[in-house]
Parts: C-alpha cells; structure tokens; sequence
C-alpha cells in the first residue's frame, strides 16, 4: 500500500528523541506491530518513510505527519490500533489515510507556547512583549549552513496572542511552516537579540495544527 | 518530570539517554513492591544498554514479585555539569527516583576504567562513598561484573561483589534483604548472612595485613567468615533465563541489535586471556532454543540486525545450525545476522557465504602475536597458514577490509616478534594481489596493537607489565617497519594500560587512589576526552603509592595476592603450570581434544562441561 499517511503526537519523554532517531523509532514499531514497510531496493535499503515537518528536540507536537508505505494489505483503521501497542511512551498514533495533498502545501503552523519567567512578573511583561512582536519588522540574525543572515520573523508571523496562565505568558502563535521555515525557538531568539530585557528564562512550544495557503487544516 | 530538568534537556547532548520511556522498558506499580533495586552501569547510557549483561539482569529481577528494577548510567559531562549546578540528585530512568532512596543499588563493572564512575555516580546520587559511612541497611551499594573478580580495588566502597553469574546470586540477595528490613536487621546483621550465598563476597570480613615490601602477608578473615568466595555460575544455561523483550533505546546506541548468547566459557585457554578462565567451563544453549529466543526478540524489538554473542562464535558446535534456523527467518525479512569473534582457523567458505546472503562487512582477526612461537606461548593455537587461507578466502569472496588485533608486551615477546606483525600483514596483503576478485577496489588492511595488562585468575597474573617506555619502543619499532599504504597501523596508549593494569591486580590501598583520583575530577576514564594520566600518577603519589609495583612487578607463586579470598574453580597450580609452559613455548591442548583438570568443573554440582 503507498501513499499512507500517518498523523501522531509526540509528547512527555518522547519530546527529545531527536528526528534522526524518530526514524529509526518509527520502522522498529511498524515491525514490532507486524506491519512491515516498504524498502527501497539498492545497496542500503531503508524503509521508505517521510516526516512533513521536522521537529525540534524538545518541541511537543500533536500533529505530526509521516508518509510511508506498506508490504500487503491492512485495513487503515487498524493500523493506528496496531501501531499504538507498538510505540514507545509519548508518541501515539491518532489517524492513518491515503494522502491526496503533497507537503509542499504545507504553509502554516498553530504552536503554542509558554515563555517562563523566574523573577519577573509576566503581568509586567505582557504590553511590552505585545509592543515588541507588532513591530513591522523583526530582523534578527540566524544562522545558517552559508553562515549568519540576517532574517526578518515578522512577515512570518501571521497571528500571535499572549495570556497569562499559572506557568509563565501563554501564547498562540500562527506561523509560516515553510518558504520560509519559522522555527517557533526563534521567538524567543528574537527576544534575546532585540530586547533582552524581555527574554524568558525559559520557552517551550508544542504544535497544534498545520494548515495550507488557504488556512485549511492540512491532511 | 522535574521542572528542571525539563529545562536542562534542551541543552545537554543526546538528550533521550536520560528520560527512560523507551519501548518494553518495565513499569511497575510503587504501592505494589516492597523492594526496589536500581541497576547502575558505570559508564553511558549508549554503552550500558549494549551491555547483555544488564538485560538478562533487568529482565530477571523484575519477573520477581514484589521488586521492580530499574536503570540509571553514568551522565556525560554537560549533563553532570547541569545537575551539580542544579542539584539534582542521579535518578533512575523508569520512576525518575533518585537512587538514594532505592533498598538496592547494584552496579555492573565489566572493565576497571570504570571505577572512577561508580564513585562519580554514588555522589551525584547523594549516597556516601565509603560502605562504613553507610550505617543504614539501605540502601546496600554492590557490584558484580566481571572486574570483580579482584574484588579488593573497590573494596572499601561496596558492601559487597558478585563473584561470578549474578542472576541467581542477585535474586538471593534480594530475598534476604526482603527479609531483613522486615525484620529490621542491621546492616552488619546482614552482611553476614549474605555472606553465606555461595559467590558473595564482603569485603569488611576480610582484612589486607601488609609485609614492609609493600606486599600482602595475608588476607585475614575475621571469625567466622568464609575461607574462600567461590564463583557463582548457571549450571543449567541452557534452560536459564533469557530475555526475549529487551528495552528498545528510543536514541542509537553502541550494539543496536538483538544479541544471542550462545554459550559461556570457552575452551582454547589463551593464557593471556582472562576472559578464558573466568567463565569456565563451558556451557552452551541449544541450536533451537537460539532460533526461538532470536525470533521472539526480533518480533517484539523490531531490530533489523542479530548478532550472536560468545567468547569464540566459531567453536560452537551446531553454529552452521543455527545460522541456517535464524537466515530461515532473516532473510525473507532482510534482516542482518552478524557473526562476530570468530577464529581464523575454523572459519569457513560455507559460514562466510551464509552470512554474505544478507550483508558483507568487514573481517576481523586477532591472530594477536606475529611469530607462530609466540603464539604458542600465549597458546593462541592460530597457525599462520590457516589465518592466511582463510584471508585468501575471504579476497575472493569479495572482501576487501581485514583488520588483524595484535598485542605487544607479551611474555617472552622479543624484537623478532614485533617486527613479524608487519611481515604476516604483508603477507596478508599480497594474498589480497594474488587472488582478489575485485582487485581494482583495492584493500585495506588494519592492524591495531594493544599493550597487554596481565589479569588476575590468569596464567599471567603473576607477569610484569612491559614498562610504558618498553611499549611505546616496541611500538615505534613496529611502526617504522609498516612501509606498505594498503596496511594502517593504530595503536593504544600506553598510560591506559598501565592504569588499568594497576587496578586490575591492586590491592585494597589502591581504592584511595581511585577516590583521590575522582576527588580530583577524575570520570569516564575509559574515554580518551577524560582520562588524564597526570590526574592518577598525581593521585598515586599523593597516596604514596608506586603504580610499577603493581604494574610492572613479577609475582612469586608463594605471593598472596589480593584475589585470593576468591576461588574462581580454576586451581592456581594450574595457572602457574600454564606460566610454565609459555616459557617453554609450548602449547596446551583445548580443552575438547584433553581435559587438563583445570578445576573448573568442580563448580558445576555435578554437571558435565560442554568442553
């Protein structure tokens, strides 16, 4: 069967097996499940799978998405089922279903995130972080494979909230996905570079939802 | 989990070796145990889930009622660096409780680089060093391992040593301790009992009394203590436990594979090996047993790779068997079986194309010594003429990667010697010319020198190490000989081997020196990044220790030596005879062709030795 698609979570302990390892995670459950993959042929075959967006170690996600394709024939409700007796804790397999859509229509990303601060009150923090992430642009220095550019965060952004919650500033970001490729830790980055005054002493983030051009959830 | 640790993980290396959650790990309920054991490996994560050992000992203890056990390993430095700062005490994977409040707390040593470790990880743990400032019954802090069978270097940390197999052992001990803290024994209470499982030994029931020379003039015991520890062993391997679900890490480690034990012991007698006499005598498991225990862990794994795991894979009698039982169901699933320390004597056409069928890696061989007389006097039984068919075998089979294991400083090794590793290596080389199929690839020929460290309970346990100076002379001789490309030369350092030959016969004194040296920083010294060898000869003169008296001195037979409280079932007398004979140049049959009455035997209750 090809064309699979697969959509988990990834959560609790299982937020820092990196993507290289997730990998390997993923082809030893489809065995372990008794749902072999396919493999390429060749000199080194290896199980013909592909993760739509890769995660960050230490980044949550409940809307991952996996590509892959199975010797014989299973009925695709089951395979969740199998799957999910086959995982190790923290990562679940919510849904299986024959893709349509390509990852290239991936545009955007709903994160959530909590950015903690240890001795500053973030009541105190809250207009002025709002004040920071309205500014038309945000050029920050990243660092790339060709070195450190300069890139501007602000166009990626496309909505972002903050609340108040009992851990620190809540907030509900909209981000670009990819072309360009927001990592929501550039947040924070951005903080640090800019206004320093305002960095958190500690910012996580999960993903919650990703959507195409059209805002339409991406399946 | 801790909230700071949720912070710290982002930054530290690797960070899926320190949360636990992976795959058959085995959680169990807190309300329903009364006993919780945490097995500690002295080294990392990657390394200590490699280890069989540490599977058959978790999977053991935990199908016992009533106990869950858990894992912890030794963090890397960014990782001790956050929790000093942070204070987080050393935690076990599964429950992420400290280890401080587990009843048992057990390491497993195989190699004595790790010593440094076990003290690390006792105070990350909050847990006093030394067993006479744990006044408490719990938690009791031991070890078993293979490193132990010199028990004294630790002596002074560990409530007590394994000698020998430890899943029987360990649940023995376990029962009593279950015992006493219902009855609220103390901990001396205790220590006596456990000194009477056959294999536990305890060190605080036996006192080093020294001669003026710096040697012992006794192991005293103290009324009532046992005249000897014998080693524990299974006597039924065959039908002993095995598991078949191990934990499957999340992040890759060192041997990611399933791994079959197919037999204990060994049969050639390598008298430099001690590994050959401490495992006796053989045992082995059946060919169908193996297919069976391979299937059920490489469904309930997913590993796509097994690997068979023994002293020398090739002496097992029904190998071609159980290679065919287990490539029955490999192959259709292209799954790879790896055979690994086989013998260039015995290796054959057939066996190298079976494995072939799924995938080709490299040879490697350890003809350890360049002379065929050295060879006999170590009686590694290799003939040149068999090492070097069976290369031309393997060449035109396609292989073209050999790496050939040597080690310098044997006894009697002369220059003569040193320089016919680069002449069998040459003639490695011009078989690969000769008969090569795929010549235009070219080959590579690695040859790797080690500086042998004599081993307690071996026929060389009374031999001087050759001096660093000596060895790295040997080396450089070695070196300035290898002319050809094709053939690369590596070679260890020497200040390891001396440090690990110091702790491998030290005595009780050398325990502070292992505790200087950690007081100083010293951890993962078995990884080049952090051993230091200025860090111990600091720490040895600050002990007023000379490291050469235990490294470098020969040993008379009358000498008591700090093992000797231990009866490992082979009879000194048959080691020293064995020292004989290497001066002699003269070999000694295996085991299989003549039983030479090494004692071992008498360790197995009456049960046969698969020799």
């Amino acid at each position: 069967m090809d064309n699979l698609r697969l959509r988990f979570s990834k959560t609790g302990r299982a937020v820092y097996i990196s993507h290289l390892d997730l990998m390997r995670t993923m082809q030893r459950a489809f065995l372990r499940a008794g749902m072999p993959l396919k493999y390429s042929e060749g000199f080194n075959p290896h199980a013909q799978i592909s993760f739509a967006l890769p995660l960050s170690v230490g980044t949550a996600s409940s809307c991952e998405i996996m590509d892959f394709r199975l010797n014989g024939y299973m009925e695709l409700s089951e395979i969740p089922y199998r799957l999910n007796r086959a995982l190790p804790e923290g990562i679940r397999a919510l849904e299986v279903y024959e893709w349509e859509n390509k990852f290239k229509n991936i545009k955007w990303l709903d994160v959530d995130g909590v950015f903690e601060y240890d001795e500053r009150d973030p009541a105190d923090m809250l207009p002025e972080l709002m004040d920071f992430f309205s500014r038309d642009s945000l050029v920050i220095k990243k660092k790339s494979k060709s070195g450190t550019n300069d890139f501007d965060i602000s166009p990626c952004i496309r909505s972002l909230t903050f609340d108040i919650d009992e851990r620190g500033i809540r907030l509900k970001a909209l981000i670009s996905a990819q072309e360009p490729t927001l990592n929501p830790e550039l947040l924070p980055s951005a903080l640090e570079q800019l206004a320093p005054q305002l960095k958190p002493d500690f910012a996580s983030f999960t993903r919650v939802q990703v959507y195409d051009e059209q805002m339409n959830i991406f399946r | 989990m801790d909230k700071r640790l949720i912070r710290i993980l982002p930054r530290v290396q690797k960070p899926a070796r320190y949360t636990g959650g992976e795959y058959n790990q085995i959680i169990k309920d807190k309300a329903k145990v009364d006993l919780r054991m945490v097995l500690c490996f002295p080294d990392t994560y990657e390394i200590g889930m490699s280890n069989l050992g540490i599977k058959i000992l978790y999977g053991g203890i935990n199908e016992m009622d009533g106990v869950w056990c858990e894992r912890a390993f030794a963090p890397w430095g960014d990782m001790e660096d956050e929790m000093r700062r942070e204070n987080i005490p050393l935690w076990a994977l599964e429950s992420g409780d400290p280890l401080r409040d587990f009843d048992a707390v057990g390491f497993s040593i195989g190699y004595e680089m790790a010593y440094t470790n076990v003290l690390n990880m006792l105070d990350l743990a909050g847990i006093p060093l030394k067993s006479s400032e744990r006044k408490e019954l719990t938690p009791l802090v031991f070890a078993g391992g293979s490193s132990c069978v010199n028990p004294e270097p630790m002596a002074d940390f560990l409530d007590f040593l394994f000698i020998g197999e430890g899943e029987e052992m360990d649940k023995e001990l376990l029962l009593l301790l279950r015992k006493a803290k219902r009855e609220n024994w103390s901990k001396q209470q205790l220590l006596s009992e456990a000194a009477n499982i056959e294999g536990i030994y305890v060190p605080s029931l036996y006192e080093p009394i020294y001669n003026d020379d710096g040697t012992l003039k006794e192991m005293r015991a103290i009324p009532g203590a046992p005249e000897s520890v014998t080693r524990r062993i299974v006597t039924d391997f065959d039908n002993s436990y095995f598991p078949t679900n191990p934990i499957v890490p999340s992040t890759e480690i060192v041997h990611d594979r399933v791994t079959l034990e197919l037999f204990r012991g060994c049969t050639r007698g390598c008298r430099f090996c001690q590994a050959g006499f401490i495992y006796r005598p053989v045992r082995s498991r059946s060919p169908e047993k193996l297919v069976e225990q391979g299937i059920k862990s490489l469904e309930s794994t997913g590993y796509q790779e097994i690997t068979l795991s023994s002293l020398s894979t090739s002496d097992y009698r029904p190998l071609s068997e159980l290679c065919d039982g287990l490539l029955d169901f490999c192959i259709p699933r292209s799954i790879g079986l790896s055979l690994p320390s086989l013998r260039a004597d015995n290796f054959s056409m057939d066996l190298m194309s079976k494995v072939q069928k799924v995938r080709k890696s490299g040879l490697t061989f350890a003809p350890e010594a360049g002379t065929q007389r050295l060879r006999n006097a170590i009686n590694k039984n290799v003939r040149e003429e068999d090492l070097l068919h069976t290369c031309r075998i393997a060449f035109e089979g396609g292989w073209n990667n050999i790496k050939l294991y040597f080690m310098l400083g044997l006894p009697t090794e002369t220059d003569e010697d040193v320089l016919a590793i680069n002449d069998l290596a040459m003639k490695v080389l011009a078989l690969f010319k000769t008969y090569a199929t795929n010549k235009a690839k070219g080959v590579h020929i690695t040859v790797s020198t080690s500086c042998f460290v004599p081993k307690p309970h071996s026929p060389f346990q009374w031999e001087a190490q050759v001096s660093m100076e000596e060895y790295r002379r040997r080396v450089t001789l070695l070196r300035d000989h290898m002319r050809a490309k094709a053939i690369s030369y590596n070679w260890h350092d020497a200040d390891t081997s001396l440090i690990e030959a110091v702790l491998s016969r030290g005595d009780r004194r050398v325990g502070a020196v292992i505790e200087e040296v950690w007081r100083q920083g010293g951890k993962l010294d078995s990884w080049s990044e952090y051993f230091s060898f200025e860090r111990w000869i600091s720490a040895f003169e600050k002990c007023g220790l000379d490291p050469k008296f235990y490294a470098c001195r020969e040993r008379s037979f009358e000498e008591i030596l700090p093992w000797s409280r231990v009866n490992i079932g082979v009879k000194p007398e048959f080691l020293w005879q064995e020292r004989e004979m290497c001066y002699k140049a003269e070999l000694s049959p295996d085991c299989r062709n003549k039983c030479l009455s090494c004692g071992a035997l008498s360790l197995m209750n009456g049960g046969r030795c698969d020799g």
